[in-house]
């Protein structure tokens, strides 16, 4: 195997982008994170984005990024309907073949336009549960339930997850919903839906991430402590809720073990777990301990792009190891109704 | 110069649509088919137990499965949450609860509103019941929704 690493990242993420479209605000990022490390569109041999036709509302909408990145002379470059931390596995097996030395991943989404919780519900099972518009905070409730019923969680410990992930969250600027609340707090807070609360559902923010992934003697050239990419997989568990353990998630059990994550310790994990609930089955999954700090930037409870939320706990993951704040962290990804599909990235620092 | 005011911003509506009709095949198309007949079909897989709705594939052995067979109309709540204002493209016109429901002779359990007059009525564990729709067109809307056993 090759030795890829993270060598530079830029976000931006904001409750509400106004007056701007994803172009407009992708451009600056996509061309922010090359100038970082001085490079220029000439020298990445790959570019990758992920992105939503059904949150942008159009056809078609991730070509007029793909112009943002200046693809003339005509770019190697790809898509996915998915979160970016799919696109940087598509770029990671791109130049595990030996072509590409440089990868330039983005990926974005401005969900304030509707209403992202009804949307969600389109990627449901389209005969069965699709045409009943169940959201996306409903579906996650019936899971909550069956872990609060079947003793896997109680709802102070989700409190506990809420009250931390906000005290994280102040110190990351990118973050969005920051004010403090104690477990107190949390514990009075009315359901949004039964059992879930404001605070055990994610900070949704429009925004979007870039980052530069560059292999061997480049990395090291480009970036003082690359973050390295040790182990990368992704699962995904059936797409019928009813066939599923709701309580478990044997997708990022089975990714968590084929990255790796078990090896060594984990210094700190940046999780991508839309709920409390979310977080804590990702935690049981990987079998991270009370050593590990999870998500130290607030993760998705602190601010949540759909799209580039994944590419984003990569990204903060990478950044904290390029700054010396640890040796060895797991990022997660995920997509799908309760979790359904996972991705796990084990990153080190040399 | 465009001022920037959001006044000067055009605005349109906009409809997301999938404009395309598709044949739903033996199993999704025999499960709504016995829905507008008022039964409802589970798919029976290799080890004998019975999914319901039912799957084209054995979710875990991916074996087709293709034996549909007649199951109950009450079954029991797995799990729940109140749906205290419904949302607006939801098909059940009044506040509801959303539960998994396994139905007599199925072991998998189904996603459907359940008609209670508040979240105090709901319990994992309770009995349930269809309510069909007078007028059925082979949609899984032609179950109204379920309703506590006993009060149908």
């Amino acid at each position: 195997m090759r030795d890829i690493a993270v060598v530079a990242s830029m976000q931006r993420q904001e409750p509400s982008i106004d007056n701007e479209s994803e172009v407009e605000y992708m451009v600056p990022l996509m061309h922010g994170v090359k100038e970082s490390i001085g490079i220029t569109q000439a020298d990445v041999g790959f570019t990758c984005s992920g992105s939503s036709d059904f949150i942008a509302g159009q056809a078609f909408s991730f070509v007029m990024t793909v112009d943002g990145a200046n693809p003339v002379p005509p770019i190697s470059e790809s898509h996915v309907e998915m979160d970016g931390a799919w696109a940087l596995y598509e770029a990671w097996v791109k130049m595990q073949m030996g072509e590409v030395d440089i990868a330039l991943i983005y990926g974005y989404s401005k969900s304030s336009g509707g209403s992202l919780r009804d949307v969600l519900a389109t990627q449901m099972d389209p005969y069965y549960v699709a045409p009943l518009w169940p959201d996306a905070f409903a579906i996650e409730a019936l899971a909550a339930r069956q872990m609060i019923e079947s003793g896997k969680v109680s709802l102070e410990r989700l409190a506990e997850v809420a009250s931390r992930s906000r005290e994280h969250a102040a110190n990351n600027p990118h973050a969005v919903r920051t004010a403090q609340k104690s477990v107190a707090d949390i514990m009075a807070e009315s359901p949004i839906m039964d059992p879930l609360r404001p605070s055990d559902i994610p900070a949704s923010a429009d925004g979007g991430c870039a980052l530069i992934l560059a292999a061997g003697d480049r990395a090291k050239e480009l970036c003082e402590r690359p973050a390295w990419i040790k182990g990368i997989d992704h699962r995904t568990d059936a797409h019928t809720l009813g066939v599923r353990d709701l309580t478990t998630s044997m997708s990022a059990r089975i990714a968590g073990e084929k990255a790796g994550v078990g090896n060594d310790k984990v210094d700190f994990a940046e999780l991508y777990a839309p709920f409390t609930t979310s977080e804590v089955l990702l935690t049981d999954a990987l079998g991270l301990g009370d050593d590990t700090v999870i998500n130290p930037s607030g993760g998705t409870l602190g601010a949540h792009t759909m799209m580039a939320s994944g590419l984003i706990r990569i990204a903060e993951a990478a950044q904290r190891i390029t700054n010396g704040d640890g040796d060895r962290a797991v990022a997660t990804a995920g997509s799908g109704p309760n979790l359904q599909q996972n991705l796990v990235c084990v990153l080190e620092g040399e | 110069m465009v001022e920037d005011s959001t006044s000067d911003v055009l605005r349109a509506p906009l409809t997301l649509e999938y404009p395309f009709t598709r044949t739903t095949g033996p199993v999704v198309g025999g499960f709504l088919t016995g829905l507008r007949e008022g039964m409802v079909l589970g798919a029976k897989r290799a080890d004998g137990t019975v999914m319901c709705p039912p799957l084209e594939y054995d979710p875990i052995t991916s074996d087709a499965i293709t034996e549909l067979v007649e199951i109950g109309q009450s079954g029991t709540v797995t799990t729940w949450t109140w749906n205290g204002e419904p949302r607006k493209q939801q098909p059940f016109g009044q506040p509801f609860a959303w539960a998994m429901i396994t139905l007599d002779g199925a072991d998998t359990p189904m996603l459907h509103g359940v008609f209670v007059e508040g979240p105090d009525d709901m319990s994992t564990g309770m009995r349930v019941t269809v309510q069909w729709r007078e007028e059925r067109e082979g949609h899984i809307a032609d179950i109204a929704g379920f309703v506590p056993e006993g009060q149908e």
